[in-house]
């Protein structure tokens, strides 16, 4: 099967994505890999190039404010020891007062330059995100339909939006946290080695120690993890389509099954969940555990030193403090590189989308068709979706000025082949379509565009009013002609009897039926006002008096313009300047309503086939 | 959000009780850590002291770290055996509640809502009880203990503790003022984003056929501007937390051995040592002290979420679904496929409007009676109340002699093939879709396949990898409309009812496909009673009884020639479908 129709909207995604079992945080993040870590973040550097300046500023502050962190402890050793020594005579006030005003004044830069960092950290990341969905949304006009109709709305979408998400999260933390993490893991190991060596030993033993427990633990629940994001996966997706599909579960008496399935699948999600609920659950008292250890190791081996008059008092206060800023930045930094991996393979996709192949670039054709008559020729034209299958293999055909052509074929048929075509929503691989003489290939596509208006079977309204909608992309349209254009599809009384009139908006819960939408579709087609139209009519189901409104509505709109209509009504077939029927992608008959039933071909079969009884 | 807790059985309270236990014995340890460090302080200070001195209350304080480990991994296996167990509970409840809904209480909540009630709602409610065991009950007992333990040392001290907390909690206070509301705000703006890109990714073709880029991108870019502005706002203010937690902590300590110096200065030689080792110790409690307040103030960020989500649980849980079974499973002896309607009327709860008025006819086995109206004019509904999809507001609905009411809804829904006017395909197999709700190991191979002929999707199915065992995936993605709904229409055959009900379900179909389909079926109905709803003259041409709806009410009810004649809404409707010449043929 081509795939030939026009992207439909894909229904709303329902509910958010399952949040993780585990606290934020806390849990082993499960960060999703990047195809190539290096090259995307070299990307993403080159992509940043601008704020790379004001990067640096804050990875300079967040040093200086780790380095001023961690020189704390060593000037409250100090302090303590100034007490210590005191003891027995009379501490010297002054020297304290100067450490604690030392001390206030690098806690105050300490909070200053990390804030600050902070603040520069998060204007960036947000600067960034902005630029990436102004470039996608910049992106997409230059973006071949082709590409479109190959993917999912909702892939493209979660570039747009769950991709470039987390970048602004992650990106903001890891950057940040990295460097300060780093810096306060460097610094409080010089610091303690500078200190006192044997005591720094055995903090890092002490730790090293605490963190192998750790990791085991975390080893052993990734399985669940896993496990239970799966589980959740899948009785999500159970719930979803029971749901949505309530009356036909009920009308075949299908709930006892998709009851036991859902309770096999909620049993397996409840051991998972809480054996990874429990594993989780461990990280904080394990941590918990790995600062107290080391306390503990450096409270005694300290106090042993201490009552040996090795060191000083103070020294064990300072290495609590270091023991904290040591196992700190551990878990900081493991949680910065999962960020990055997370930021990694979400600009990775993102970047891809960026570097998508575009539509040829057509500044330089010159020749241009202010207006026209409305002659279209096609000239042995031959197409196919992809190279390999040609399915419109030599399609020849003229039509005059004012004419109208339907396009008739079942469903699948590949009837929106012909307008793709004509729109250079895709070109030609072979031969040529001209208007008025001129080929299509040699204007610009929004030359083309210019051309034709064009009404879809999907009625597409976007949230706005209905003026707005009406009017869209044109410009100077007066209020007369928007009224002028409603009158004539039908539509102005009942836009009247609304409360805001022209004004209101059209939303979700707008109570504006499928016809009414259709029709001021048809209305934003008058206000185009192009020779040329494009008409799908509409099969889905709208009551019989709406459905007399928009016929009337069409064939006003089609007076005087060169039509193209994707017929599924009988009048609009037989009085067809032209039909061209089409079965399998490919065009397999033309002439008119008379010419083919003669013939008694396909499309006899096909239009007699409507009137048959069923016997 | 306390009411949650009733779903909680004895033995999970057990566990909460034990966890509460193990909680106080892991707050003692940890603060007793503190008690040790405290003695080698003054042993160090002590002339005398022996390295073996020191050892005793060093092996007591690794001692104190690991049972207080073990007790923080004991409650944390009751707390993820609760959590995870009540939310399985819960989840199991609100599914089985919602299967148990009639249409009516499901468009109430609306789909989506119920989709997130059974699956967020509930994981909110596992997270917050797994942290709030270990967090909501353990820092009040923290805070408590830890200033009983600090209170008394030195009032200095404490004004220094409670200045912190106090700082704490404006810091806490400012960004839950200023940052928590403008979530809400982000969170809109986000939707706003999203769907203007999904506006511009549905319109994709119109867009470009209106030379719209521009107009679209400018669209977009506002919506990309609002959405910056208040994310640079939130995480501008966000920034502020964790610099702001490391100046409280380390001010603290600070401040302790600041004001510390003092005190000890103004007092005398006997309780320098004395206080000294107080001051050491004082600087660890008062660090718990804060984390205590930390701790609490998060879950006075999480609770409002998670007390929305139990809200939203419970409405579900205490909807009562409006339709009961009923006691029989058969209807009188010797009637098959009897429909009667005997004056229906349905109008939606809480509604002044009725849908259906007045509403009688009788279709006997063998017939098709075919529902025609406009949008609006009730036909799906009148096929809807067979089911018992919904129920009459009054007079009464017989299959086969006997109210619907008074059916087992099991019974009364094998009675009935029902084909809804949008296609249902569940993930699974075309053999496993087509004999739905029937028992899966008895699927009768042959007439799996005799169902799918009929249907028209022999073709198509046999093209498929795997044929009668090919993939469908959720929600039918991977079959074409046409496709899905004669996979619907084999459901309903194989199912071999005695009363077909088609809701519009052929419009999704070419002319030829139909024809042929319902030439087809017309074999296989002869003795089963068949209902359609359409939109398409066409389709229903043929039937033994037309009925003609508008707003509600019977208009015309005839064979389609008398109806012709004698129904200005029927002539109108025909007259849209088929030009002049054709009705006159007819």
């Amino acid at each position: 099967m081509t795939k030939s129709q026009p992207s439909r909207p894909i229904p709303p995604k329902m509910g958010k994505p399952p949040v993780g079992g585990g606290p934020p945080g806390m849990g082993p993040m499960i960060g999703e890999k990047p195809k190539q870590f290096k090259a995307t973040i070299r990307e993403l550097i080159a992509y940043a190039k601008q704020y790379i300046p004001l990067v640096m500023i804050a990875l300079v502050l967040a040093l200086v404010g780790a380095i001023l962190n961690v020189v704390g402890p060593d000037i409250i050793s100090d302090m303590t020891n100034t007490i210590s020594s005191g003891l027995a005579t009379s501490i010297n006030l002054d020297e304290i007062k100067r450490l604690g005003i030392l001390l206030a004044f690098m806690y105050g830069f300490g909070l200053l330059f990390n804030y600050a960092q902070g603040f520069i950290m998060a204007t960036v990341t947000q600067r960034i995100t902005k630029k990436m969905r102004t470039d996608i949304s910049d992106k997409m006009p230059r973006i071949p339909l082709k590409y479109f109709d190959k993917t999912s709305i909702g892939n493209v979408l979660s570039r747009v939006t769950n991709d470039i998400d987390t970048i602004g999260q992650t990106l903001n933390n890891s950057l940040g946290s990295l460097v300060s993490g780093l810096a306060t893991f460097v610094g409080a190991l010089v610091m303690m080695f500078y200190t006192n060596w044997i005591m720094a030993i055995s903090a890092i033993l002490s730790t090293i120690i605490g963190f192998a427990f750790m990791s085991i633990i975390m080893k052993g629940s990734q399985k669940y993890f896993i496990a239970q994001q799966m589980e959740l996966g899948m009785i999500n997706g159970h719930i979803e389509e029971t749901y949505a599909g309530h009356t036909i579960v009920k009308a075949y008496n299908g709930e006892e099954n998709a009851k036991k399935v859902f309770h096999d699948i909620n049993e397996r999600l409840y051991t998972n969940a809480w054996k990874s609920q429990f594993m989780s659950g461990l990280m904080m008292p394990v941590m918990t555990f790995v600062g107290n250890f080391g306390y503990v190791v450096v409270c005694v081996v300290g106090a042993i030193l201490v009552n040996n008059d090795v060191i000083q008092i103070g020294t064990i206060v300072a290495f609590m403090m270091y023991i904290r800023l040591f196992t700190q930045p551990l878990a900081q930094l493991a949680q910065a590189a999962t960020s990055m991996q997370s930021t990694a393979a979400a600009s990775e996709r993102v970047f891809e989308f960026l570097k998508e192949e575009e539509l040829e670039d057509e500044s330089e054709k010159t020749q241009k068709l202010a207006t026209a008559k409305g002659d279209v020729e096609f000239k042995n034209v031959r197409f196919g979706y992809d190279e390999e299958h040609t399915i419109i293999k030599n399609f020849s055909a003229s039509v005059k000025a004012g004419q109208k052509v339907a396009i008739v074929g079942p469903t699948g048929a590949g009837k929106t082949t012909l307008v793709n075509l004509l729109m250079r929503f895709y070109e030609v691989n072979g031969g040529e379509i001209s208007i008025d003489g001129i080929p299509i290939h040699s204007l610009t596509r929004e030359n083309v565009h210019d051309l034709f208006c064009m009404v879809l079977q999907d009625t597409w309204i976007f949230e706005g009013t209905i003026r707005e909608n009406i009017v869209f992309s044109k410009e100077n349209v007066t209020d007369e002609q928007v009224e002028q254009a409603c009158r004539a599809v039908g539509l102005h009384h009942f836009i009247k009897t609304l409360p805001n009139g022209y004004d209101t908006v059209l939303n979700d819960n707008a109570n504006l039926s499928t016809g009414q939408k259709q029709l001021i579709t048809i209305a934003r087609a008058m206000i185009e006002n192009a020779p040329l139209l494009i008409l799908d009519e509409a099969t889905s189901s709208v009551d019989t008096r709406t459905e007399i409104l928009i016929q009337k509505a069409m064939d006003e709109l089609a007076n005087g313009r060169t039509s193209f209509v994707i017929a599924h009504r009988l009048s609009t077939i037989k009085n067809a300047d032209l039909i061209i029927v089409m079965k399998d992608g490919d065009i397999i008959e033309t002439g008119n309503h008379e010419e083919l039933l003669a013939n008694g071909g396909f499309y006899a079969e096909l239009y007699n086939s409507q009137f048959e009884d069923a016997s | 959000m306390l009411k949650i807790f009733k779903y909680m059985q004895r033995n999970e309270w057990l566990f909460v009780c034990i966890s509460v236990l193990f909680i106080v014995v892991q707050v003692w340890l940890d603060l007793k850590l503190p008690d040790y460090m405290a003695e080698i302080t003054t042993l160090i200070q002590t002339e005398g002291t022996t390295t073996a001195d020191l050892l005793a209350p060093g092996s007591y304080m690794v001692l104190c770290a690991i049972g207080s480990m073990m007790a923080a991994m004991v409650v944390g296996y009751f707390a993820a055996k609760v959590a995870a167990g009540l939310s399985r509970r819960l989840r199991a409840m609100v599914y089985e509640k919602t299967m148990m809904f009639s249409m009516e209480e499901i468009n109430s909540f609306s789909t989506s809502s119920l989709i997130t009630r059974s699956t967020n709602d509930i994981t909110q409610i596992q997270l917050i009880i797994a942290m709030g065991l270990q967090a909501i009950i353990k820092a009040p007992i923290l805070a408590t203990w830890a200033i009983v333990k600090i209170s008394g040392k030195s009032w200095q001290w404490s004004v220094a503790t409670g200045v912190s907390v106090f700082v704490l909690i404006i810091l806490l206070s400012i960004v839950i003022l200023f940052a928590l509301p403008k979530f809400q705000v982000v969170q809109k703006l986000t939707d706003n984003l999203n769907r203007v890109s999904r506006e511009g990714l549905t319109g994709l073709r119109v867009i470009r056929a209106y030379n719209a880029e521009q107009y679209q991108h400018t669209k977009f870019e506002k919506a990309n501007e609002q959405l910056t502005a208040t994310n640079l706002f939130v995480n501008r203010v966000m920034a502020i937390m964790m610099p702001g937690m490391t100046f409280i902590m380390s001010g603290l300590s600070v401040s302790i051995y600041w004001l510390g110096a003092y005190i000890i200065n103004e007092a005398n030689a006997m309780n320098r040592i004395q206080l000294f080792s107080d001051m050491v110790v004082f600087s660890s409690y008062a660090v718990q002290v804060v984390m205590a307040f930390m701790m609490l103030s998060m879950m006075f960020i999480m609770l409002p979420r998670a007390a929305v989500s139990a809200k939203r649980i419970l409405e579900v849980l205490n909807t009562k679904s409006k339709i009961t079974d009923g006691s029989k499973v058969e209807g009188l002896p010797g009637m098959v496929g009897d429909v009667e309607f005997r004056n229906v009327d349905f109008a939606y709860p809480d509604t002044e409007e009725p849908i259906l008025q007045n509403i009688s006819f009788t279709a006997k086995k063998g017939e098709t009676v075919a529902f025609i109206g406009s949008t609006g004019s009730g036909k799906t509904t009148v096929v809807n109340l067979i089911p018992r999809f919904y129920d009459a507001t009054s007079g009464e609905i017989l299959v086969d002699g006997v109210n619907v009411k008074e059916y087992t809804q099991e019974a009364l829904r094998n009675k009935i093939g029902y084909v809804s006017q949008k296609a249902v395909l569940f993930s699974g197999t075309v053999a496993s879709n087509v004999a739905y709700g029937k028992n899966q190991e008895e699927v009768a191979q042959t007439f799996l396949k005799k169902a799918i002929e009929i249907a028209q999707a022999k073709d198509f199915v046999e093209e498929r990898e795997g044929q009668y065992d090919s993939e469908i995936s959720q929600g039918g993605t991977n079959v074409s409309g046409g496709q899905k709904q004669r996979l619907s229409i084999a459901r309903a055959i194989y199912h071999h009812p005695e009363i077909y009900i088609f809701d519009d379900s052929f419009s999704a179909l070419d002319y030829k496909t139909d024809r042929v389909l319902r030439t087809a079926l017309k074999e296989l109905t002869v003795d089963a009673t068949t209902l359609i709803v359409a939109q398409r003259i066409g389709t229903i041409k043929d039937a033994d009884q037309i009925i003609v709806l508008d707003k509600g009410q019977i208009v015309g009810k005839g064979k389609h020639k008398e109806l012709l004649k004698n129904c200005p809404t029927y002539i109108e409707i025909a007259q849209s479908q088929l030009s002049k010449e054709e009705l006159e043929n007819d």
